[in-house]
């Protein structure tokens, strides 16, 4: 089974859940920058979080089923359509042979993803199917390619009430081992400031603006480089913050005022720009108990799919027009 | 009086990593004991570890904090500190020196008279020391299979610029703080554009995906840009003209 991607935005790659053991030689993990809408999407077609998807950069495509082919949408709704009639995002769909999903750009947030019941099924290098674009492995999808599909068999009419994550928000961090290069009235005015996601994102890494000073670190031009984790917060020599996401350098000599905790890195890679930020430091410990509940909430998000179908609890109103409806009738 | 030494540091790298810090700078046997204590914690096999590998003068840990707690895996790392003189580890064995063809300042590496200047030196000067210095392979890192080579004589110590490079190419040898980064892709710096080789450090599909190993030696003589262009015409395995030889243990 396979899609042919017939229009296509200019940010779409095919991402897993990245890649692990070559930081040595510098390769950086890659991955889906919204774990979660990975692991939404195997909810949504019953199948591994391990399957790779199509991440799709503000702007989505037009695809066409090559054969009867399951797809599931998650992440940031576009406007999803299959033969021109609107599907529902954060659902499940049956695509039949010969007809074209179309996806339009983001609604909110910046990254959405389309899942295919089988996973998508590209050629993995060094263990994923991850594309890095950074480290020039593998390419953009372009117009003409072919995604192709694992075996598959499996229901589709399924949706799932996602997390909201696709405006900003509060990012919780922790103290990281450059973080006491920053003075403490330096730490406490980052802390209270509010960040706008600047224009200049992409999966290395998103630039926040703010009102007022940068946020230097002392003596900050010549550090030594060192290890970078996706999540670090670097300040530039102009002590601008970047935000450093999953395809980031394995290591800089920028310093880093802290690291954003893995559960909110999907948060911040779906600010859009303009979105406003704010951070919180946590403790380790605490740190450490938000990642247990996050990896508890992913492991329980099967048990929250739900059928598509139009249930009448899903109208809030409903009850009420027909009890009005009926109490007209009665005085007729 | 003497002042107590606050290195080896363990600290933590965010929720999922510790590393273990040798010195504040680039030295010898800081490098050194990195490269050792990092093939240690390998071999201690923990339970929870993700992957490990060395910065500088640093050996990384990449854990699962959920299968081992931070206090654990940092008293682990503080006993296996104390078990011997990590500065006094040997070089890894099979180490190689590559002698590659480079092209120094021109329109190709238009940063070279800025950091010759920055050095206190004319451009010729900082061509014949630089192309003439050979430098070890201090870690990978940054981007795939890209080499920090150094030490570079104490007059290479410039600072790395305030504004970045938005694009220097594949090949590109940059210059700060008394090291050269050889690029293995078109990136964003803000190191000195001084050199341009056309050597290619990461080939995904090839049989040899990465070029460098940390350890080994590198030496940048220098060639002009019509003998670059050659290079480049004939070159069929990513090399770049490098000659390569063992180096003898």
């Amino acid at each position: 089974m396979s899609l042919i991607v017939r229009r296509i935005g200019p940010a779409c790659t095919v991402q897993d859940q990245g890649r692990d053991g070559y930081l040595d030689q510098g390769l950086s993990h890659s991955g889906a920058a919204d774990l979660l809408a990975l692991h939404e999407g195997a909810a949504l077609l019953g199948q591994s979080p391990t399957c790779a998807a199509l991440e799709m950069a503000g702007m989505g495509g037009e695809f066409e089923a090559a054969q009867d082919i399951r797809i599931a949408l998650t992440g940031a709704p576009m406007q999803a359509s299959i033969d021109g009639s609107p599907i529902p995002w954060n659902a499940s769909h049956l695509l039949l042979k010969g007809q074209r999903l179309t996806l339009g750009a983001v609604l909110r947030g910046a990254y959405g993803y389309l899942h295919l019941g089988g996973g998508v099924a590209t050629e993995p290098f060094l263990g994923s199917r991850s594309i890095h674009l950074t480290a020039k492995l593998g390419r953009t999808v372009a117009v003409g390619d072919t995604l192709p599909a694992g075996p598959d068999s499996g229901d589709t009419g399924m949706k799932l009430i996602p997390t909201e994550r696709f405006s900003g928000g509060t990012l919780r961090i922790v103290p990281s081992f450059q973080t006491a290069l920053f003075d403490h009235p330096t730490l406490e005015r980052f802390e209270q400031t509010e960040f706008r996601r600047g224009p200049r994102a992409n999966r290395m890494g998103m630039q926040l603006d703010s009102e007022g000073d940068g946020f230097a670190a002392q003596g900050q031009l010549n550090i030594l480089s060192e290890v970078i984790t996706p999540g670090d917060i670097q300040m530039t020599g102009t002590g601008n913050p970047f935000i450093l996401l999953p395809e980031c350098q394995t290591t800089g000599g920028y310093p880093r005022i802290a690291t954003v905790l893995p559960s909110d890195i999907l948060r911040a890679a779906q600010t859009p720009a303009g979105g406003a930020i704010r951070f919180q430091f946590v403790t380790l410990d605490e740190a450490a108990t938000l990642q247990g509940a996050f990896q508890k909430d992913l492991a329980r998000l099967s048990s929250r799919v739900e059928p598509l179908i139009r249930d009448p609890h899903d109208i809030p109103d409903l009850l009420s027009y027909q009890l009005i409806g009926g109490m007209i009738s009665a005085t007729e | 009086m003497t002042h107590a030494d606050p290195f080896p540091l363990v600290r933590n790298v965010g929720l999922d990593g510790m590393l273990v810090t040798f010195a504040d700078s680039m030295t010898e046997p800081s490098n050194r004991a990195a490269l050792a204590f990092r093939g240690a914690m390998e071999a201690e096999g923990w339970n929870g570890v993700i992957e490990t590998s060395t910065s500088l003068a640093s050996a990384y840990l990449r854990f699962d904090p959920l299968t081992l707690p931070h206090a654990e895996a940092e008293a682990r790392l503080r006993a296996l500190l104390a078990t011997r003189d990590w500065y006094a580890a040997a070089l890894p064995s099979g180490r190689k020196l590559w002698r590659v063809p480079t092209v120094y300042g021109t329109e190709l590496a238009p940063q070279l008279e800025d950091a010759a200047a920055a050095a206190g030196l004319s451009a010729t000067e900082a061509i014949a020391r630089l192309s003439t210095s050979r430098v070890r392979v201090l870690t990978i890192g940054f981007a795939p299979g890209q080499p920090y080579l150094g030490p570079l004589g104490p007059e290479f110590d410039i600072p790395r610029l305030k504004e970045l490079n938005p694009r220097v190419p594949e090949g590109a040898l940059v210059l700060a703080i008394s090291q050269f980064v050889l690029f293995s892709g078109p990136t964003p710096t803000g190191w000195r554009h001084v050199g341009q080789t056309a050597i290619r450090l990461f080939q995904p599909g090839r049989e040899r995906t990465f070029l460098l190993n940390p350890g080994d030696e590198m030496q940048f003589p220098a060639v002009t840009p019509g003998e670059l262009a050659e290079i480049r015409a004939r070159d069929e395995d990513g090399t770049g003209g490098a000659q390569v030889e063992e180096i003898a243990a």
